[in-house]
């Protein structure tokens, strides 16, 4: 009777691990596809030989510029900022257990924005730097949130009406930078606000692998944790593990990834949000599912940025785009979560 | 509340009211003395330099006091109808759905007339809290605070794309809209306060009749209906007459945030929670604290200025902090 049930447990385990392997097979898939297609099109076409042979060194009048130069580095960071917003955004909401709890939503990403304006339009200043500030400006927003959301036991509502607050105060602070700046950086600065991969330069691209290479292993590593953390407080507790610790571990590396992604492209709207859910409906619940939001992140924004760039007469910033797809999905997930009642 | 005690803050805050005019007109790029702006308002004929600025600064004063004050109300009304601590403008995203249509007429149709603006900001917050209010209070336990927020933060987001998608593509767009979405009222004009006066004084009005049926709307709906209260038509009346108040004065200003949350919870502190002494303080109570902030502004951005929108943010987002902290985790 036992060895019926454990075989019966055991059969349904490998099935949501196929169906894992299957889904995260699907989504590299579709990632390198984009991929391939950001190196293809442009305002020439390029056969794939060419693509090939240009990304193995040969040298070819026009293609090596266009590729190597322009749609090399955009695919590379679009790539990069995706998996880190979406991984960051999965980290988020699988802590406080409320797929609206993303670090766009609630201000952590506000607070990266804010300082890298402030960088970019006042100070004059590009590359690590920024990276580094608006890192610094983003722990300390989450952690100023953290704080003044834990009064007594943590409460995940409390926290997200503390981030709505806080992202109020930072956006008015967004504004009037906006307004102080020069009107010529302005259009700039607008663009980079919503979002966009028009800068891609090849030296931000070293940064951003190390960062996504390295703060994903941590995640990955800490998968399980971020899974008992998911089951809520006093389970968690019961279980053995040190919650306030590790939920501070995952935050401060979730801030990590969204700062330095938001330090390059600004914050391209709703990726860190959009990726958990869809990552978790394509595997299942119960699976880990940070590698998968990490892929779906990158096709989000790869595929927005082709379609940003290809699909009407004015050339959109990508974060428009995801912008627009991710609204009514937002709005349709929120009037789904009232249904079940979770928030 | 003793009616004595309530006769002295009235007192009290018509004074500050008063105090903080004069000095809206004293302050500024240039400061005119006491005795030269009360000069200034007694002899209208007079044209000395200083006159000439304090009457500049007139209509600015002006617009502050309406603006205030009709903020104020709207997040006294609109907290009183939804029963929820943090109903206001900015967080029911309805300041958003203002500039979505106010954006969207600038770039298609070329709207440039305070009247036009009116009309279109009304349209745009009418439909936006109608739309916001109606996702968060699907489901069971009707519409919570986090619902309520998590709603009006959503759809915010999702409205500001489609702004950014109009304005990016025109320079012209954008430099009229990045003026005017932080919420300002340096570009008040006589011309714009008449525009906007009569929807001001209609949402007053419906505001004040409203008050009975909003005091027994506070004892819960059971109640309410059983006192012979039809809930959903007083809900709707009201609902209009703070959208009214708040989408005419963001036609005109732009979103100005905050004021609408702050202003009726400090009031409901000072005079308890009874409607026919929280709406007329916090009429008086938004009006101060707009001319405060807008003369903070001047004075902390000498010597240009800073935005009256930016400072209410500032003020208020610590106060939505403040009222998420208290709230028990079961309310939220």
């Amino acid at each position: 009777m036992i060895t019926k049930e454990h075989s019966f447990l055991r059969e349904g385990y490998s099935k949501r691990r196929r169906r894992m392997v299957i889904v995260t097979m699907g989504l590299l898939l579709l990632t390198l596809i984009l991929s391939i297609t950001m190196l293809l099109y442009g305002n020439t076409r390029y056969s794939v030989d060419t693509v090939v042979h240009v990304l193995l060194g040969k040298d070819i009048k026009g293609a090596t510029f266009a590729i190597g130069s322009v749609r090399l580095p955009r695919m590379l960071i679009g790539l990069l900022v995706g998996m880190a917003f979406g991984m960051a955004g999965n980290t988020f909401q699988t802590i406080l257990r409320n797929p609206l709890a993303s670090p766009d939503i609630i201000g952590v990403t506000s607070g990266a924005s804010v300082a890298a304006v402030y960088c970019i339009l006042m100070l004059k200043l590009s590359g690590n730097i920024v990276s580094i500030v608006s890192l610094v400006a983003g722990i300390a927003v989450a952690i100023l949130i953290y704080l003044l959301s834990g009064r007594g036991s943590f409460s995940g509502g409390r926290l997200i009406l503390v981030g709505i607050g806080m992202q109020a105060m930072l956006s008015s602070v967004i504004s009037f930078l906006l307004l102080r700046a020069n009107q010529y950086d302005v259009a700039g600065a607008m663009r980079w606000l919503s979002g966009s991969l028009n800068g891609a330069q090849m030296k931000n691209v070293p940064r951003l692998v190390y960062v996504v290479l390295g703060i994903g292993s941590i995640l990955l590593i800490l998968t399980r944790h971020l899974h008992i953390l998911e089951l809520g407080e006093e389970y968690a507790i019961a279980l053995g593990l040190n919650t306030n610790q590790t939920r501070v571990i995952l935050i401060v590396c979730s801030v990590f990834l969204v700062a330095f992604a938001t330090a390059v492209t600004g914050p391209i709207a709703f990726v860190a949000f959009l990726a958990g859910p869809i990552a978790k409906k394509l595997i299942g619940a119960g699976n880990p599912s940070v590698i998968a939001a990490a892929l779906v992140g990158a096709s989000l924004v790869l595929g927005a940025d082709l379609i940003g760039q290809f699909a009407f007469s004015t050339r959109f910033p990508v974060g428009v785009i995801t912008g627009i797809v991710g609204a009514p999905y937002l709005i349709i997930l929120l009037i789904s979560m009232n249904k079940r009642g979770v928030a | 509340m003793k009616q004595k005690r309530l006769g002295v803050v009235m007192g009290i805050s018509l004074f500050l009211l008063v105090g903080c005019m004069l000095t809206s007109l004293a302050f500024g790029a240039k400061y005119i003395e006491w005795k030269e702006v009360i000069f200034a308002l007694f002899h209208i004929e007079d044209t000395s330099f200083a006159s000439l600025v304090v009457r500049e600064r007139i209509p600015r004063t002006i617009f502050c006091l309406i603006a205030g004050a009709s903020l104020g109300v709207s997040g006294a009304i609109m907290q009183a109808i939804t029963r929820n601590p943090i109903a206001d403008p900015s967080i029911l995203g309805v300041n958003t759905g203002a500039s979505l249509f106010v954006v969207a007429g600038i770039t298609f149709v070329q709207i440039s007339s305070a009247n036009q603006y009116i009309w279109l900001a009304l349209l745009g917050a009418g439909i936006t809290a109608i739309f916001v209010y109606g996702i968060a209070s699907i489901g069971s336990g009707g519409t919570t605070p986090i619902k309520l927020a998590l709603a009006g933060a959503a759809t915010s987001a999702a409205l500001s794309s489609l702004i950014s998608a109009m304005t990016l593509p025109r320079t012209d767009v954008m430099n009229a809209y990045r003026f005017w979405q932080v919420g300002s009222v340096s570009g008040a004009t006589w011309e714009g306060i008449r525009a906007v006066l009569p929807f001001i004084m209609v949402g007053i009005i419906i505001s004040l009749l409203c008050i009975p049926a909003l005091d027994i709307l506070a004892l819960g709906d059971e109640v309410a209906t059983g006192l012979g209260v039809n809930t959903g038509i007083i809900r709707l009346i009201g609902a209009c007459a703070g959208v009214l108040l708040c989408g005419a004065i963001t036609a005109l200003a732009g979103p100005i945030g905050f004021v609408g949350l702050m202003i009726p919870h400090t009031m409901r502190l000072i005079v308890g929670p009874n409607m026919r002494r929280i709406m007329p303080m916090s009429a008086i109570g938004g009006a101060i604290l707009l001319l405060v902030a807008d003369i903070i502004g001047r004075v902390v951005g000498s010597p240009s200025e800073l935005e009256v929108g930016i400072i209410t943010a500032f003020l208020g987002a610590p106060i939505l902090i403040v009222i998420a902290r208290k709230a028990k985790v079961r309310a939220l």
